[in-house]
């Protein structure tokens, strides 16, 4: 379970949170949406340690993160998987190289452990036999999946999507959301998803909230997001201009 | 809150205060930084390979242009260094002065120069890469330092290979000078080599050395710093080399003068 309460982030000056209060149940598929700029990206580097609050509570499986620092919240984060928007594949390295980077590195498994999870990571998202090509060799489609495969290739209890089909055609947006739900169905991580595909992303939340001007406006299942009477909600679900803009 | 704008009158000490104030956390930043990679030095567990990867990348691949330069600063030496020389008909003191010209001053300066221009910068570009494409990012979620993956590797290279090769300059150079002043003005080797050993001795070697290990870490902090701490994109990128070049070849030439009034 992560729990958010009065989370505040200012940077110079402008606050980009304003007291954001979520949950994310366990095994559950929570997505932010949200216009660019709202704070999605910085609210989703506090979920995982890279930004620290100004005030509030951040509470993965009991424990506050904003209180963390070091080797403590290091414990933490071997309990997550990220996939960035990017990939952030390290590109001095294969794919497969890549994929088994966490498991030599943080997990210290041995060789042959290490070859064998590597093979059923990259089968898991479809991508058995382009190991040995470099992140700059593959599509940007390939390359989300081999961020995916490396970052569930620890098996870990929690994985943050940061906007995991940014710049993918929409035949790709939907093989990667239908990839992110059976991964899902098989290792029943909890996961939080930033994302703006809209209405796509409705089919593999189980929750969404939606995350406008540094607070949650408004959270539920899809089905109650989508007749939400929020005019705020509304707007950006049916992409509507912004009256202020 | 926000801070009611000062008179007038006040304004260029509220500017002097926050550049003060700047100033003093950038160096704060600068020192916590060498610290942190330290303390990821002296720490387990250690990283072989990305350090074998550091050696590589800063000292053998940088082993052409030391050679080439340190070549041709020895032959320009022997060349000027005889004929002022010849001037008072102290031609057979060619040895000593290229030799102590090379070892306690010019190798360890040229050789830090070189490298911090062509390692340096790229060691600045291509973590400054790593930073705006959520790879080092991805290194701290993964619960892994990068510190110890990146820029501690980096220093300790910088440590090991700038002595070496600043010895491979200062070699390079007198063989440089020799040719010149042996193979081509005609001064006989053994004056050009014997006196070299009555002249130079071992203080000039580790006035040399320390200077050389003093660069190693100046310019591997500098460009690992600036490189660590890009942002903006690709400008940010472009800016933070330029910046990490720069302020590596001022402070190599500034801490060569202090160096210089305290070695013997």
């Amino acid at each position: 379970m992560i729990k958010v309460e009065g989370l505040r982030k200012s940077f110079r000056g402008q606050q980009v949170l304003r007291g954001v209060d979520l949950e994310v149940p366990t095994g559950s598929i929570t997505v932010i949406i949200g216009r660019s700029g709202g704070g999605k990206s910085v609210f989703l580097k506090h979920l995982i340690g890279l930004l620290r609050p100004d005030s509030g509570r951040l509470e993965v499986a009991g424990v506050d993160l904003s209180r963390l620092s070091g080797r403590a919240l290091d414990e933490v984060r071997k309990r997550y998987g990220v996939v960035f928007q990017g990939g952030a594949l390290f590109d001095s390295m294969t794919c497969r190289e890549n994929v088994a980077f966490p498991l030599r590195e943080k997990l210290r498994l041995p060789a042959p452990e290490i070859d064998k999870r590597v093979d059923m990571a990259l089968e898991r998202v479809g991508l058995a036999g382009i190991g040995a090509k470099y992140p700059e060799e593959v599509s940007g489609g390939m390359r989300k999946r081999v961020a995916m495969a490396r970052a569930l290739v620890t098996e870990p209890e929690i994985v943050f999507f940061d906007e995991p089909t940014t710049g993918l055609d929409p035949v790709l947006v939907n093989a990667i959301h239908r990839l992110i739900r059976e991964l899902h169905r098989a290792s029943r991580f909890t996961a939080v998803i930033v994302s703006h595909e809209i209405p796509e992303i409705f089919e593999i939340a189980d929750r969404v909230g939606m995350l406008h001007e540094g607070r949650i406006v408004e959270i539920g299942p899809p089905e109650v997001i989508q007749n939400s009477k929020n005019p705020i909600v509304q707007q950006f679900i049916r992409g509507e201009p912004d009256p202020q803009a | 809150m926000i801070d009611a704008p000062a008179s007038p009158a006040l304004r260029p000490f509220e500017a002097l205060g926050r550049w003060t104030i700047f100033l003093v956390e950038s160096l704060g930043q600068f020192g916590g930084f060498l610290g942190q990679a330290l303390g990821a030095l002296l720490t387990p567990p250690f990283k072989l390979w990305p350090l074998l990867g550091r050696i590589n990348y800063i000292g053998f691949r940088s082993l052409l242009i030391i050679i080439l330069t340190g070549g041709f600063t020895g032959m320009v030496l022997g060349l000027q260094i005889f004929f002022t020389l010849s001037r008072f008909g102290s031609e057979a003191f060619l040895g000593p002065a290229v030799a102590l010209s090379l070892i306690r001053e010019l190798g360890p300066v040229l050789a830090a120069l070189m490298v911090t221009g062509r390692a340096g910068s790229a060691l600045t570009a291509e973590l400054g890469i790593m930073r705006i494409t959520e790879q080092i990012d991805a290194l701290t979620v993964m619960a892994l330092s990068p510190m110890r993956y990146l820029v501690a590797p980096s220093i300790l290279a910088g440590l090991i290979t700038f002595p070496m090769m600043t010895a491979l300059f200062d070699v390079v150079g007198i063989f440089g000078g020799y040719l010149v002043g042996v193979e081509l003005l005609g001064l006989s080797e053994g004056t050009y080599f014997g006196e070299m050993q009555t002249f130079v001795d071992m203080a000039d070697i580790m006035t040399g050395f320390w200077k050389s290990v003093s660069f190693g870490i100046i310019v591997t902090w500098v460009c690992t710093y600036k490189g660590f701490h890009v942002a903006h994109g690709a400008e940010g990128v472009a800016r933070a080399t330029t910046q990490a070049v720069v302020l590596s070849s001022v402070l190599i030439l500034v801490w060569d003068y202090f160096l210089g009034t305290i070695l013997p």
